[in-house]
């Protein structure tokens, strides 16, 4: 799950990290009030939970209270990379004199927490590793000591080779880990921490991923999700406990299990379709959670065809045929859909269906391939 | 006899009286897994179908009966806590099936089991079925025969779907092992790759990987190295778009990395063919055999 800036920086200021003053605004009266407040030249921000804000025309500085309420107001209900801006922060603007690169997350191969920082900051990192990776320096966390303050220091005196301001930095770094510690973070980053033209630091960026896995043990954490830049399928995906990802096809597919799900968005491609969604609706049979995919698929007017696909090895192919004839009773129009089953009970749950007039087979790519055809002639 | 697992497994099942847990344990002992023990805190002294012993604690459990194999099947909340259990009783070998544990309490978990000489396999995977012996997790046995033909995989019903390809050609299954579809895992391909190399039951290896991290690539330089039996591969994730979890939390493209294009390159660059579609391994496999054998 993705905070915002203003979010992250909340967690920043309660940790110790310095972060220039500042506030989320709504509307540009809102802009205007807080860039008042603040009493300085300040920059408009746009929160959205993607990154090149800046090149999208979404941070802009503002030198008084009115030019904040004129940016603000050009920012907010802009269009970023599909994502509408409802809300911007209002910061204070600071001089910079040199930019870093702070980043923490879990490395899959030492399976350890890894922070990453480079004096290459204000840039896009991946840039950087892809460009000149020499600029970028690591160090391996253990998890039972955390962040060693000879660790921090170290990759500290890269960026700043004064051992005062590198102390300083380093005590940040303590900071992040402490915050990627107690929220269960994926990822934590400060692009850039800056130094000012008078020798102060501060993370004028903020950016915190927190793992999915982790929210139920942070009920305070996942109360911070922003919904408004979630779609209202996906939402609704949540709350049924269903995992789902909208693409931009007319062929859509319900099955279950993760990789059988993404091969059969492969095979849908594979036979000249285009899979509408990723959707895995796990080992359950039931009606409600049938239904509740039914119903999110077709929200796409896209979809013309609907592609179930379950290998019924704990699961029984009679329960989900029940479960999707029961799920289809719920609904006005009976969409088009193929059915494929295989496994458990599988005659059982193709004769169930077949007395409804729905079509299965037990050939996954019969299925894909009938899927694929019905699509293109709709 | 098949890898990780063997005629000496014994197991000592975490959440045994839980709803996932005891109706495994009973897909497991029909499928002639020995089950010693079980472990629910609260419900010690107890018997789960008046037969296999409840412990409170898995250190207790392991203490009364020769238990040297654990699997887990507790919520995602306490799984971690459930396998550094584990790690510290005396078991050799965990599975932890459940699914959705915290990244960072999973690696801190893995500490401890390597500190204690375990093995960790998953989390959030199906386990481990050594066809016609023992099966310790959730695979179904009625998929599978007895045969030549390991499989791994990050996969649950996918390995499902392509083990059946497997067993209606008639091509038995020597161990099929579901590494778990997390980004840490406690078993990686390698681990895999390395233990069918030297099984003697195992004549080929099917390796079934997916978008995100670099497993599949390390794989592919290990197969070149050290690997002397046929291997083909099948990579999901071809369509998925990057920065989206695809299900399982491993299964992410991060920036530009973890594509399933990288990952069919890595293994075609080292002569591991890959299958575009689940029911072309089997085939593949046939023509690599048939190729061997001229």
């Amino acid at each position: 799950m993705k905070l915002h800036e203003y979010q992250a920086k909340e967690f920043f200021k309660d940790f110790g990290i310095p972060v220039p003053a500042g506030e989320v605004a709504k509307s540009p009266a809102e802009a205007y009030k807080i860039a008042s407040e603040v009493g300085k030249g300040v920059v408009v921000k746009a929160q959205v939970h993607v990154g090149g804000r800046g090149k999208a025309g979404g941070v802009k500085l503002a030198a008084n209270p009115e030019e904040a309420k004129a940016k603000a107001s050009d920012i907010l209900g802009m269009d970023i990379k599909g994502l509408t801006v409802e809300k911007v922060l209002i910061a204070e603007a600071v001089d910079i004199a040199e930019e870093y690169y702070v980043g923490m997350l879990i490395d899959r191969r030492t399976q350890k927490p890894v922070i990453m920082v480079s004096p290459a900051g204000g840039v896009d990192i991946e840039q950087v590793a892809k460009e000149t990776p020499e600029q970028i320096f690591k160090e391996v966390i253990d998890p039972r000591f955390g962040l060693h303050s000879f660790q921090a220091l170290s990759l500290a005196m890269k960026l700043n080779s004064d051992v005062k301001k590198a102390r300083v930095i380093a005590k940040i770094m303590r900071a992040l880990y402490s915050i990627f510690l107690h929220i269960d973070a994926s990822l934590v980053e400060i692009n850039p921490l800056i130094m000012t033209t008078d020798e102060k630091i501060w993370a004028i960026d903020a950016k915190i991923n927190v793992d999915d896995s982790g929210l139920d043990n942070h009920p305070k954490v996942a109360a911070l999700r922003d919904t408004d830049s979630e779609l209202p399928q996906e939402i609704r995906a949540r709350e049924a406990d269903l995992s789902y990802v909208k693409l931009d096809g007319n062929v859509g597919c319900v099955v279950n299990g993760a990789g059988l799900a993404m091969a059969t968005m492969d095979l849908i491609k594979y036979y000249g379709g285009e899979p509408a969604n990723f959707l895995d609706i796990g080992g359950s049979s039931s009606p409600e959670k049938v239904l509740a995919a039914l119903e999110i698929i077709f929200a796409d007017p896209n979809v013309k065809v609907l592609l179930f696909n379950i290998f019924g090895g704990i699961t029984r192919c009679d329960d989900v045929a029940n479960g999707i004839v029961r799920a289809l009773e719920k609904l006005d129009e009976k969409p088009p859909l193929v059915i494929r089953l295989t496994g458990t009970n599988e005659e059982e749950g193709v004769k169930i269906l077949e007395a409804q007039g729905i079509k299965a087979t037990n050939s996954m790519d019969e299925a894909v391939q009938a899927a694929v055809e019905l699509a293109k002639k709709a | 006899m098949s890898i990780f697992i063997d005629d000496k497994t014994s197991v000592v099942v975490q959440g045994i009286t839980g709803r996932d847990g005891s109706f495994h344990t009973r897909k497991m002992k029909e499928y002639g897994t020995k089950v010693v023990a079980g472990v629910t805190p609260g419900r010690g002294g107890g018997k789960f179908e008046e037969e296999i012993p409840i412990f409170n604690t898995v250190k207790e459990a392991v203490e009364a009966t020769d238990a040297n194999t654990s699997v887990i099947y507790v919520p995602a909340a306490f799984a971690a806590d459930a396998v550094s259990e584990a790690a510290i009783s005396g078991v050799k070998t965990i599975v932890c099936v459940s699914e959705g544990v915290p990244v960072q309490e999973i690696s801190r978990a893995l500490l401890l089991v390597k500190e204690n000489g375990c093995r960790l396999i998953g989390p959030n995977c199906p386990g481990i079925i050594s066809p016609g012996k023992s099966k310790v997790g959730i695979i179904p046995g009625q998929i599978t025969i007895p045969g030549p033909v390991g499989l791994v995989s990050r996969s649950g019903t996918l390995t499902y779907e392509i083990m059946y390809q497997f067993t209606l050609a008639g091509m038995g299954q020597s161990t099929c092992i579901g590494i778990g579809g997390d980004p840490l895992i406690g078993t990686n391909f390698i681990d895999c790759l390395s233990a069918f190399e030297a099984d003697p039951e195992t004549e080929a290896i099917i390796l079934i990987g997916e978008i995100g991290g670099t497993d599949e690539q390390d794989a592919a330089l290990f197969i070149k190295e050290k690997v002397t039996k046929p291997v083909v591969a099948f990579v999901a994730g071809v369509t998925a778009p990057p920065g989206r979890r695809m299900g399982h939390a491993g299964a992410i493209i991060s920036g530009s990395e973890g594509t399933a294009a990288e990952k069919i390159e890595a293994f075609e660059k080292v002569g591991v063919e890959v299958a575009r579609r689940p029911v072309d391994v089997v085939e593949l496999l046939h023509k690599k055999w048939a190729k061997i054998a001229s």
